[in-house]
């Protein structure tokens, strides 16, 4: 059997395909979660360094992740709009912005939760921080963009562009701020981790990381679905949908 | 393609001279803004001369972020845009012919007078000198890159607004390097690094910069 992928490309198949995925991941994420939180509070053992604070790194982490590896995937989704010209892509773009954006405000929120214990200070000027920042920017840029034009296909169009131009920026903007923060700072503060992780400490972080990956594809996936209704309200097929019983 | 480029920033320039009171409200809102540091933080000279770098490039970008909406947006009240990406010539040259003329009207004369506010904060004077070098490598960066915001947010309401919003984080960059070179140098230390590096982005900016902007400028007037 061959499977035609781009049979998913038109939102008509789209929305059911996502209707019934988004039960699984948001479980399967419900679940890592559970699994994760357990493991970071009872099975991980207490850092001898940092005491019981350490722990955030179990949300701060894979937030962090989340954070940069959501932009390339909507600056992914973008291109191919740009490129094939269709609107699915777009609207994956614009779905996956805002769980991106709420994971960068986790990643600096949790990371300054965990610097006041640990390093005394909210906020550092550290090049991780910084760049994090400046993340969180292009995001509100990206959506601000996409909210101030009214015509929904130029709005997609226009910030594909932008979140095309970030990607190319956001690897110079690390770098020159890593540049520009070791060239300002001592070693008074560094952020790099207890070079020996325990087992179960990495165990537990990857789990997390995974149920934020289930979230994350929920969430865009309802989301995407809520964008479809909007944007296809014209079409047929929505209303023979609506006239379905439930 | 040459005479495109020629004509079109004859032009750019000869409409921004037409209304030469634009032009000088960039500049003087350049030295407003570095003025004002003083009277905030206190005229103690040490402290001056340590945030001098930081302040004259941070008012730089504010400069330039400001021009900004010239660069597009009366040709597009006018229709003249329209014609010109419809013109038989590549809408990058266009677009290196607009940012040039931008460049030449809020971006050098920013660049002559940054001397004379440098020495306000006390700046040595091979600091000064190299201040000027990384302003005339760096404010072309910043012409560049902001035609990629003007361009998107071309007809767009609050245009003024959001261009901001999206240009001054890719600003960054040329912020550390520009801010870092002076400071190097300020300190006695050498700025050719930094200098070398804004040169790179300067290069990779206009190699990639133009056709970002003519992309944009489509889907803005399709």
């Amino acid at each position: 059997m061959k499977l035609n992928w781009f049979k998913y490309a038109a939102p008509a198949t789209f929305y059911p395909l996502a209707g019934k995925l988004i039960p699984w991941f948001a479980w399967s994420g419900a679940i890592l979660a559970v699994a994760g939180l357990y493991l970071s509070f009872f099975v991980a053992p207490t850092d001898f360094q940092q005491g019981e604070s350490y722990r955030i790194i179990f949300i701060h982490v894979p937030a962090a992740w989340m954070s940069m590896f959501i932009y390339i995937v909507m600056a992914g989704w973008a291109a191919a709009g740009l490129i094939f010209n269709t609107r699915l892509s777009s609207m994956m773009a614009s779905a996956l912005a805002p769980t991106g954006a709420l994971f960068t405000v986790i990643a600096l929120w949790t990371g300054a939760l965990w610097g006041k214990p640990t390093w005394g200070a909210w906020w550092v000027w550290d090049a991780r921080l910084t760049s994090e920042l400046i993340l969180l920017f292009l995001y509100l840029g990206f959506l601000a963009l996409h909210a101030a034009i009214d015509d929904p296909r130029r709005a997609d169009r226009a910030s594909a562009v932008l979140a095309l131009v970030g990607v190319v920026n956001v690897p110079i903007i690390y770098f020159s701020v890593k540049w520009w923060n070791t060239l300002h700072q001592g070693a008074s503060v560094s952020m790099t981790m207890a070079p020996k992780m325990a087992a179960t400490m990495l165990l537990g972080m990857l789990v997390m990381a995974l149920a934020c990956w289930m979230y994350s594809i929920a969430a865009a996936l309802a989301r995407v679905r809520c964008i479809i209704l909007e944007r296809e309200q014209q079409a047929e097929w929505i209303a023979n949908l609506a006239k379905e019983p439930t | 393609m040459m005479r495109t480029l020629r004509y079109i920033v004859s032009r750019d320039v000869l409409l921004a001279m037409r209304r030469r009171a634009d032009v000088a409200t960039t500049l003087f809102f350049f030295v407003i803004v570095a003025s004002l540091f003083p009277l905030g933080v206190g005229p103690d000279p040490k402290l001056l001369r340590a945030m001098a770098p930081g302040i004259l490039w941070v008012a730089a970008l504010l400069a330039s972020m400001l021009s900004l909406g010239r660069l597009f947006a009366a040709d597009y009240a006018d229709g003249s845009l329209e014609q010109l990406v419809l013109a038989p010539d590549p809408l990058a040259v266009v677009v290196i012919g607009k940012v040039l003329a931008h460049w030449l009207v809020s971006g050098l004369p920013l660049v002559l007078i940054s001397p004379v506010i440098a020495l306000q904060f006390d700046l040595p004077a091979e600091a000064i000198a190299t201040l000027l070098l990384a302003l005339l490598l760096g404010t072309p960066l910043l012409s560049l890159i902001g035609a990629i915001g003007a361009a998107l947010t071309v007809g767009v309401r609050g245009g003024g607004v959001l261009v901001s919003l999206l240009v001054l984080p890719l600003y960054v960059p040329v912020l550390i390097f520009g801010a870092g070179a002076v400071d190097a140098s300020a300190s006695g230390m050498d700025a050719g690094g930094h200098l070398s590096i804004l040169g790179a982005l300067l290069l990779l900016g206009m190699a990639l910069a133009p056709w970002a902007t003519s992309a944009a400028l489509r889907i803005s007037l399709e």
